[in-house]
């Protein structure tokens, strides 16, 4: 049986109403935590789980949780990053629409965990639908008494509310994120301070992804021993995975990590294969931000060991011949996909999303943009692919917040991986995939 | 005090006080060039990323090197830390990738802008900057707009380093201009066509690294290093009074705040005494202004000059 966490239960009609939710063992871990541990046990089970962050990076999130400052009696803060701006990452928006009162759920936990007592879910203003359905699962909770003041009679009192942005990539990063919800322009912050130092406000703050944050009920319920147990190596729990493009049955599927590529993509029960029985060519695993990679070192390592669904294997072989988890946004192309398109696709998205404070990535991003267009439309030359690297690692690196490297990364990847076919469109002075 | 050394020099400092003012401490050709940090404005440093610097150890305590180059803006020293700037090969090849970058979308119109000889962005190109632009794409252009009835701004030769945004959101009372866009489509602009017009907004002139913000009452008056450049001060009721006047014989061309080494000024002024006294007998003046022997004002000014002695 394959285990499912975050998405047990969904197909129960009404599953997104409290009631339901309720009866199917929803809540219960706000009663075992509230009534019966110190917000303290609740970060260790956390720490003793190795849950990861599932927003992109995989740092821990026990560990993240215990830098937050207790020293001052300032409000702290709790921020649920629902965001998800990633191209290709469509999981957040899944597990909020099936499960609201999960994320909810953990949402209490961890805000009793961190000492908060205002929390904020930070919506993509563009799924204005599922803020009304958080809305209204907020409103439930309220009225059940699982939000307001003492909650369940316990002096533990928590304001939950959820608050739309304005549909800007680099709001999900988690200082620009700060800014936004204060009401100012998305801009990351320079760091240091750090959120947990001084975020929203200036205050204590800790900012988690969806799919973190929906894991804890579980912890809590099963224990963070049990968590780890489920899983492979450093990689524990399920991972939530949204899988798109040239595959039978695109979706959101919860995995649990350690499965292998290889079954992932072809078995029946996952994506069932490529489409129209055609080749695999390349897969980005995490997220377009990720390295891109073709086909023999997707399902393999360089290694030769079958690449599985991990923080650790995907990462195998560092830049050269591995990738990353990311947010687990699983893009699959076939033998017909043209690299220079899709990488070019994927610049003009960081070109338009770079917030434009640091130099390198306002510039940068452009710049590569315009090169691998003309290198798409014919009118390239052969020292453009050369230059395109330059760029990329003058851009990587230099820039306050990441997305100078999510930027970099596509770029570097393709060419590394497919450079006979930049060269091709140099030669032939145009496309030959012509796929539309 | 702690500890740090820059390119082999040790210098102790305040603790909290970033590598770029312990570089300054220190002076000469060690210190980083900086377009966006302004000493005298709150905030401001991080987004240029021309002060990357290098960290080979990161304290006493931690002697770990940082992973990536670091703004050295806004890092904070450590005791024991040690830096490379010019000393470091990879620093001065990111220098001159960012030079690059902040140059595709400047015209480089050095000729006719007014900025000519007190341009940060002009010192930089010629220290680290290529002699071949490798861009070949379309760059972006702008009409000029009035932005108040004073200051004209020219988008065209922004560099984006949010220096004039916080000189309005630090000196001025009901702010009305911005950055609008995001990206390299982002630009400065006043709120619906609002102009800027209050007190002191004129800082925001003073501050723009490069020409992008012009002083309307001295827009090809002159070149700068043409213009005798005095200190002067009179009796203010809204600022110190303490300025800059650039003259031509008798007549005042134009007034700024004085400006240190580093190209900040020392004290803001209002825009009375910027825009509205242009009269000699408005001023008290103190005398020359001192300026560096390496500015390129200073051509045509041969003040206190000393003359080597004749070898016997
Ligand atoms: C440009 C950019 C966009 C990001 N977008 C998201 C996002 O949409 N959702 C998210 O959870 N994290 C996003 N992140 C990562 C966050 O900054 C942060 O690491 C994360 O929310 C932390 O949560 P976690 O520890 O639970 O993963 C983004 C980061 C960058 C640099
Ligand atoms: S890297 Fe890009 S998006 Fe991030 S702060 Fe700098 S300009 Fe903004
Ligand atoms: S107008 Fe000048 S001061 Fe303002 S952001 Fe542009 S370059 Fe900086
Ligand atoms: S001066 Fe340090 S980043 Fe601009």
């Amino acid at each position: 049986m394959e285990k499912k966490i975050l998405l047990a239960n969904i197909e129960t009609p009404d599953f997104g109403k409290f009631e339901t939710f309720r009866k199917q063992g929803g809540y219960a871990a706000v009663e075992k935590a509230l009534k019966t541990m110190s917000p303290e046990n609740v970060v260790d089970e956390v720490k003793k789980s190795g849950l990861r962050g599932r927003g992109g990076a995989g740092f821990p999130t026990g560990l993240k949780w215990s830098f937050i400052d207790k020293s001052t009696n300032n409000p702290r803060y709790l921020l649920c990053n629902a965001d998800e701006g990633e191209p290709g990452t469509f999981k957040d928006h899944y597990l909020i629409l099936k499960n609201p009162h999960l994320l909810i759920e953990g949402m209490i936990l961890s805000s009793f965990a961190l000492g908060a007592n205002t929390a904020y879910i930070f919506l993509r203003g563009e799924w204005f639908y599922l803020m009304k359905i958080l809305d209204q699962a907020i409103e439930e909770a309220y009225a059940k008494g699982y939000l307001g003041k003492n909650i369940l009679g316990t002096d533990f009192s928590l304001d939950l509310y959820c608050h739309p942005g304005g549909g800007a990539y680099i709001c999900g990063e988690e200082t620009a994120l700060i800014e936004a919800l204060e009401g100012k322009r998305g801009n990351p912050r320079m760091k240091p301070p750090f959120p947990a130092i001084k975020g929203l406000y200036q205050n204590p703050t800790c900012v988690n992804n969806v799919e973190t944050i929906a894991a804890v009920p579980w912890i809590i319920n099963n224990g963070g021993c049990e968590y780890a147990n489920v899983g492979i190596g450093k990689s524990t729990g399920t991972k939530l995975i949204s899988a798109c493009g040239h595959i039978n049955k695109p979706g959101v599927y919860e995995i649990e990590m350690g499965l292998p590529v290889e079954e992932f993509i072809y078995s029946e029960k996952y994506l069932g294969g490529i489409k129209n029985g055609k080749k695999l060519k390349a897969v980005i695993a995490g997220g377009s931000s990720v390295p891109i990679l073709p086909t023999e070192l997707i399902l393999k390592t360089a290694k030769g060991e079958p690449r599985l669904l991990s923080y650790e294997s995907l990462a195998d072989g560092g830049f050269e011949t591995g990738t990353m988890m990311g947010s687990g946004g699983f893009i699959v192309m076939d033998e017909t996909t043209c690299m220079v398109k899709s990488l070019l696709n994927y610049s003009r998205f960081y070109h338009h999303e770079s917030c434009g404070q640091c130099s390198p990535c306002r510039e940068g991003t452009g710049w590569m943009e315009k090169i691998l267009h003309r290198i798409e439309h014919g009118q390239g030359n052969m020292h453009d692919i050369d230059l395109l690297v330059d760029i990329a690692k003058h851009v990587e690196g230099n820039t306050i917040c990441p997305l100078g490297e999510a930027a970099a990364w596509p770029v570097r990847s393709s060419i590394l991986h497919f450079r006979k076919e930049f060269e091709a469109h140099v030669i032939n002075k145009k496309c030959t995939f012509n796929n539309g | 005090m702690v500890k740090v050394t820059i390119d082999n020099i040790e210098v102790e400092v305040e603790p909290g006080t970033t590598i770029l003012n312990a570089a300054r401490k220190i002076g000469g050709k060690i210190v980083p060039p900086a377009m966006c940090y302004y000493s005298k404005l709150k905030g401001t440093g991080g987004k240029c990323r021309t002060c990357l610097v290098k960290v080979t150890k990161g304290s006493e305590k931690d002697p770990r090197p940082m992973p990536k180059l670091v703004p050295s803006c806004s890092t904070a020293v450590m005791d024991g830390m040690v830096v490379q700037n010019i000393t470091s090969p990879e620093v001065l090849e990111a220098r001159k990738a960012i030079v690059e970058f902040l140059l595709i979308n400047h015209p480089l119109d050095c000729p006719v802008c007014d900025q000519a000889g007190e341009c940060d962005l002009q010192n930089l190109s010629y220290e680290h900057g290529l002699s071949e632009t490798r861009y070949e794409e379309e760059r972006r252009t702008f009409e000029k707009i009035d932005i108040g009835d004073k200051i004209q701004l020219h988008m065209t030769r922004c560099i984006l380093c949010y220096r004039c945004v916080f000189v309005a959101d630090q000196l001025t009372e009901k702010r009305v201009h911005g950055i609008m866009n995001r990206g390299d489509v982002a630009e400065i602009s006043t709120y619906i066509k609002n102009s800027v017009d209050n007190e002191f907004s004129g800082n925001m002139i003073d501050a723009c690294p490069v020409g992008a913000l012009t002083d309307k009452t001295f827009r090809f008056k002159s070149r700068v290093w043409f213009a005798k450049a005095c200190d002067a001060h009179r009796n203010c009721t809204h600022c110190g009074g303490k300025v800059t006047v650039w003259m031509a014989g008798n007549d005042i061309l134009r007034v700024t705040g004085r400006k240190d080494k580093y190209g900040e000024v020392e004290e803001f002024i209002c825009n009375e005494c910027r825009f509205e006294k242009k009269d000699l007998k408005d001023w008290v003046i103190e005398g020359p202004r001192k300026i560096s022997r390496e500015s390129v004002i200073s051509q045509n000014h041969y003040m206190n000059k000393n003359k080597p002695e004749k070898k016997k």
